[in-house]
């Protein structure tokens, strides 16, 4: 139903359709791209589901992208949308990437509709980007900018050199997307059991409220953030003492606060970043099935190491809180948790031939988990509007529980190939 | 009596003083030909198209907007680039805070994921957007980084010029620049850099001066500058289609708000 109503909107907006003086007063450009996306599992496993072939991905993607703003910039218009064709399903299907109305008068700008949200300071780690993740496309190969999902929401800046506040919004609650059992191997502990999903329903009291505020102090970039809505990841609703057939999944409720800092030194970029997860509905951490309250720090550290050579490392910390009741209250048979999740990671990009060729390497590596992830890529530009992008996923774990060791069977080497128009 | 004096006075002085305007040391001369290349008017804005062309012909287009802006006093400035073509980084934008003897700050907007982040300013030295220029060639070279000598005075075309070799102090990309300076625009009309080899490995021209007023004021502008790769052939074009000088660019248009939505009144 969205898209048809996206779609009327860029037939009423196309230039085709306006006489010359309206295009003149109309400032609505059309852009997209046409992008087609295969990634092949190589572990040689099929998922037992009914996509469990050998491909993980097969699809071709029709961007369309209309934006427009009045001539002094106070109305504007964007939306995003994608019309695809998903080989694997055999299904056509649409995605509303974007699509909001913004308005800026002085200090204030007001954007209302969908819309993609990025905070912090990490590179794949959130500790204040609470705002939900696609890791189905990530780990089966789309472009970065797929693992952002937008919000419907209403997003309030205002903008001064003493204080910049960014409020964002959200009656609607979005999950994140999380590798599909049907394509992928992942753990699940209740595999046997009727399952059911229970998303917070859109009420007053629901809506989900995010706060940014930030400045800059001292030469740093330093931003202060605070959210109160749902964990993005389900929870399971079980009794498992009684050996119920049926688990709920359910999305808990969660308040976190927090704050990141970056700053140039050492001759590169040095960032931290630090939050709190308050997790209302456990607050003692004797319910198994909801996450307890955790802490979670980033450190970054981004140099160049050559010419055309940039070098990210991070280090990422997650320390559960009532550890002791988590252990107490662990139904038998499920593996426990460390207190402590630590995880290191390197980000390498090479380009060479005037940019044309873009190398580039992700490692994460948890020794807390004993798992790992390696991402290695490789992009090409044949022209301004062609380009390419081969790579991998490949996942090692000790345990199939860990979130990367969970994904051990679903190594895949993926190719993009994108028209740009 | 009292006039001979003022006249024996000034015989006397006279050649001190020409001497003095006319022969300015070497680093006075880079000083005044990076004021006049990189830092005139109050500030700027123009429209930019880039065309990088391989030995073979093959041409890529990266158009952009750019406004710049001096802070008064002292030698800081500030950048706000946004990307208009290709495709793939359309509605990128960069925000450069540029310090005379500090790295810069520098911040990217990625608009497929609307995300905001600070950048390593270390690599003066890399390819600005894959074109010959480096980020050095585009913002400007710390004066005290090389050491200047003046040459020689030569004509290059019509126009008088200093030819300066400047040397970097520590190691760079090259060895050695020489640089012919219009003694007219005070603006660098032709560069020649040297590898460690002593070859010449890239030329920078001035193809197209342009005195483009503002307020009563003319400012002589490079509108066409081409970067030449002499060993691979390889060479950008640069041409700016519109620019303006002193138009009133509001100090916040150079901050964070402006990544995440390109002030619109600036960049068409």
């Amino acid at each position: 139903m969205r898209l048809p109503a996206a779609l009327a909107v860029l037939a009423i907006l196309w230039p085709g359709n306006l006489g010359a003086e309206e295009k003149n007063r109309l400032p609505v450009t059309i852009h997209g791209f046409l992008m087609g996306n295969a990634s092949v599992r190589t572990t040689g496993e099929r998922p037992p589901m009914g996509e469990g072939g050998a491909f993980v991905l097969g699809e071709e993607r029709l961007r369309l992208d209309v934006s427009g703003a009045t001539k002094s910039g106070t109305g504007s218009l964007q939306i995003k949308g994608d019309i695809f064709h998903d080989a694997v399903a055999n299904r056509v299907d649409g995605d509303l990437r974007e699509a909001y109305a913004g308005y800026r008068g002085g200090r204030v700008d007001l954007r209302l509709g969908r819309q993609i949200v990025t905070w912090g300071v990490g590179d794949l780690f959130f500790i204040n980007d609470v705002f939900p993740k696609d890791w189905e496309s990530f780990f089966s190969g789309r472009p970065m900018e797929y693992l952002k999902r937008g919000v419907d929401a209403v997003r309030l800046q205002y903008s001064s050199e003493a204080l910049n506040v960014d409020v964002v919004a959200t009656p609607f609650f979005a999950a994140d997307a999380l590798p599909s059992p049907k394509r992928f191997f992942l753990y699940n502990p209740f595999a046997g059991a009727e399952q059911r999903e229970n998303s917070p329903p859109t009420r007053a009291e629901n809506t989900e409220v995010a706060l940014r505020l930030y400045r800059r102090m001292a030469g740093f970039d330093v931003s202060f953030y605070g959210y109160r809505g749902f964990w993005r990841m389900p929870g399971a609703d079980m009794d498992p003492y009684k050996g119920a057939p049926r688990i709920t999944r359910f999305y808990p409720r969660l308040v976190t606060w927090g704050a990141s800092a970056q700053h140039n030194l050492l001759n590169g970029v040095v960032s931290f970043e630090g939050g709190r997860y308050n997790s209302l509905d456990d607050r003692g951490g004797s319910a198994p099935g909801v996450p307890n309250s955790q802490w979670r720090v980033l450190a970054a550290y981004q140099r160049q190491l050559a010419r055309e050579l940039t070098a990210t490392f991070q280090g990422y910390v997650e320390v559960m809180e009532g550890y002791d009741s988590y252990r107490q209250f662990l139904p038998a048979g499920f593996r426990a948790e460390d207190r402590v999740r630590g995880v290191f990671s390197v980000r390498l990009t090479q380009f060479l031939g005037y940019q044309n060729w873009r190398l580039a390497a992700f490692v994460a590596c948890s020794p807390t988990d004993n798992d790992s992830f390696v991402q290695p890529e490789v992009s090409h530009r044949f022209s301004d509007r062609i380009s390419a992008t081969l790579g991998a996923n490949i996942f090692t774990g000790k345990y199939e529980t860990t979130f990367f060791g969970q994904m051990a069977k679903n190594d895949n080497v993926y190719l993009s190939v994108r028209f740009d128009f | 009596m009292t006039a001979r004096i003022v006249f024996a006075l000034i015989a006397a002085f006279c050649p001190l003083v020409t001497y003095a305007q006319e022969k300015p040391t070497a680093a006075e001369i880079v000083d005044r030909a990076q004021a006049a290349f990189y830092s005139p008017g109050a500030d700027m804005k123009a429209r930019v198209v880039m065309d990088l062309i391989n030995a073979d012909g093959k041409k890529r287009t990266r158009v952009l907007s750019m406004l710049r802006k001096n802070l008064p006093g002292g030698r800081e400035q500030r950048y706000f680039l946004y990307f208009h073509e290709p495709g793939d980084v359309r509605r990128t934008a960069f925000l450069v805070w540029k310090y005379p003897e500090k790295d810069d700050d520098r911040w990217i907007f990625i608009p497929a994921v609307n995300m905001t982040r600070r950048i390593a300013a270390r690599d003066s030295r890399s390819s600005f957007v894959g074109s010959d220029f480096s980020y050095e060639d585009i913002s400007g070279r710390d004066l005290a980084a090389d050491s200047h000598t003046v040459l020689r005075e030569e004509k290059l075309g019509d126009s008088a010029c200093y030819v300066v070799q400047s040397t970097p102090k520590a190691a760079a990309d090259f060895t050695r620049k020489l640089s012919w300076i219009d003694k007219l625009s005070w603006l660098p009309l032709k560069e020649e850099y040297y590898n460690a080899q002593n070859q010449l490995a890239r030329v920078f021209t001035a193809d197209k001066v342009q005195a483009i007023s503002a307020g009563g004021k003319a400012y002589p502008t490079v509108v066409k500058r081409t970067m030449k790769n002499v060993q691979s052939g390889h060479r950008t074009e640069v041409v700016f289609e519109s620019a303006s000088y002193d138009v009133g660019i509001p100090p916040d248009i150079f901050t964070e708000r402006s990544l995440q939505q390109a002030p619109e009144k600036w960049i068409r």
